[in-house]
């Protein structure tokens, strides 16, 4: 029997509508088999899943990918979600869309448009995604974003070969008018782990950083907020990861597939329910994914016994997996973690190696 | 530096920002990028009282009117509410 009272509705639906991108970012967080077109599902099915996302109480819907304007019927379902009284965001790399298109979503009621940067300067950031102009063609799109109505966020996206740039990343992000800049580091899951050598900053560069941010943040106060998401690897505590398993979101997949997380997947053993086949509100309370980790009742020592297991809820399970091989584990971030003090000698070493060349994602 | 807010600064959502009910969960929200704000009874008055050209001293005004309570209180607790979404980058001065 499950340990824990049924669990209050859903507020988010991550929707990735495809696993397609132009880019060819090293640090590229979705798994290393990607599903290719023909296994993407129509849309009809996104119509369904939305409908029935709305009616279980989801509230915020994140276009998602691959990159998502790659699909001709976006606008459609972004209207359609705007309609069910959803809010929609859209996370892309914008170097597919034009003013004509931009409007398109905009009319079809989008809120919110996340664009990404891999960099202060088109010379390293188009290096970093391997995609010619592409730095450019962002920064046009984005300036377009606040004209239209909508609150833009910058996502940049920081690791050893462009941290050095953040001061004028930051500056970038106010020049172009953005309400938001999330300044996140990389974290080390999926196609990431293959470039970690290459990627992972410094200790004393990541601290720099921190002092950059909170420095900035304090100047532009009630102006652009700037939201941060540390290295995993050099913190002391796990993050909340998903704000805890199946609490507050439901990933589905390019093929239709419903996780906790984005990357759950990488965990072998664990069964993900089609949403069309399932009802989602089933899937949702009773999916077996989502009843593995949910709660505190699966948790071993440390994270058993630990004060502040309902405020991290034991840190990010992939994460488990990958450095401590065991889904269940605490996370090795967490300094009660007796992987911890290996993890962190890990990140150091590898911090100062002589690494500079990227494996790019291809499809 | 963040701007000071007064009883003459006028309040609007910020972009991309709405507010709206929540029918599932019973209760009023402001609805922002990637989050979701619950608002209770007095900072859903304080939202739907935004109007063009509106200042905090009207809208603080018009809710102690509405909940009969000091208006230099009200005034108060409207300003410090402001002050919070500001900084939340939810509402522009």
């Amino acid at each position: 029997m499950n340990a824990h009272p049924r669990p209050a509705p859903p507020l988010a639906l991550m929707a990735e509508l495809t696993h397609r991108c132009p880019l060819q970012c090293p640090y590229c967080s979705n798994p290393l088999e990607l599903l290719k077109v023909a296994q993407e599902r129509d849309t009809q099915f996104w119509l369904d899943l939305i409908a029935e996302a709305a009616n279980l109480g989801v509230l915020q819907i994140h276009f998602s990918g691959g990159e998502p304007t790659l699909r001709p019927d976006l606008a459609a379902l972004i209207a359609h979600a705007t309609a069910r009284g959803m809010y929609a965001n859209l996370i892309t790399s914008a170097v597919l869309l034009n003013e004509d298109k931009l409007q398109a979503l905009a009319d079809a009621g989008l809120g919110h448009v996340q664009i990404s940067i891999q960099g202060a300067d088109p010379a390293t950031a188009d290096r970093i995604g391997n995609y010619k102009n592409g730095h450019a063609k962002k920064l046009e799109i984005a300036r377009l974003v606040p004209k239209l109505g909508m609150s833009l966020t910058i996502n940049a996206v920081v690791h050893r070969q462009n941290l050095d740039q953040l001061p004028a990343m930051i500056d970038l992000a106010e020049s172009l008018n953005a309400d938001r800049l999330e300044v996140a580091h990389v974290q080390y899951h999926g196609w990431a782990l293959r470039n970690r050598a290459a990627l992972i900053p410094t200790r004393e560069a990541f601290e720099a950083a921190d002092a950059i941010v909170a420095e900035r943040r304090a100047a532009l106060r009630g102006k652009m907020v700037i939201d941060y998401v540390v290295p995993d690897y050099y913190a002391a505590k796990p993050k909340t990861c998903m704000g805890g398993w199946g609490q507050k979101l439901l990933n589905v997949t390019p093929d239709g597939r419903v996780l906790p997380c984005h990357a759950a997947d990488s965990i072998p053993g664990l069964e993900f329910e089609r949403a069309g086949v399932l009802p989602l509100q089933e899937i949702w309370e009773q999916g077996s994914a989502f009843e593995k980790f949910r709660g505190t009742g699966w948790m071993q020592e440390p994270c058993a016994s630990c004060a502040l297991k309902e405020a991290d809820w034991g840190g990010c399970r992939c994460q488990a997996l990958s450095l401590a091989g065991n889904a269940a584990a605490t996370d090795p971030v967490c300094h009660l973690s007796p992987l911890h003090g290996e993890i962190q000698r890990l990140a150091e070493s590898e911090s100062r190696a002589d690494h500079r060349e990227f494996i790019y994602r291809r499809l | 530096m963040a701007a000071a807010i007064t009883r003459d600064s006028v309040p609007v959502l910020r972009r991309g920002v709405r507010r709206q009910f929540d029918r599932t969960r019973n209760c009023a929200i402001l609805m922002a990028p990637e989050r979701v704000i619950v608002l209770d009874e007095i900072a859903d008055a304080i939202i739907e009282s935004f109007k063009p050209a509106a200042t905090v001293g009207d809208i603080a005004a018009g809710l102690a009117m509405r909940f009969q309570a000091p208006a230099q209180e009200i005034e108060e607790d409207v300003i410090a509410f402001i002050r919070e979404l500001n900084d939340k980058g939810l509402i522009v001065l």
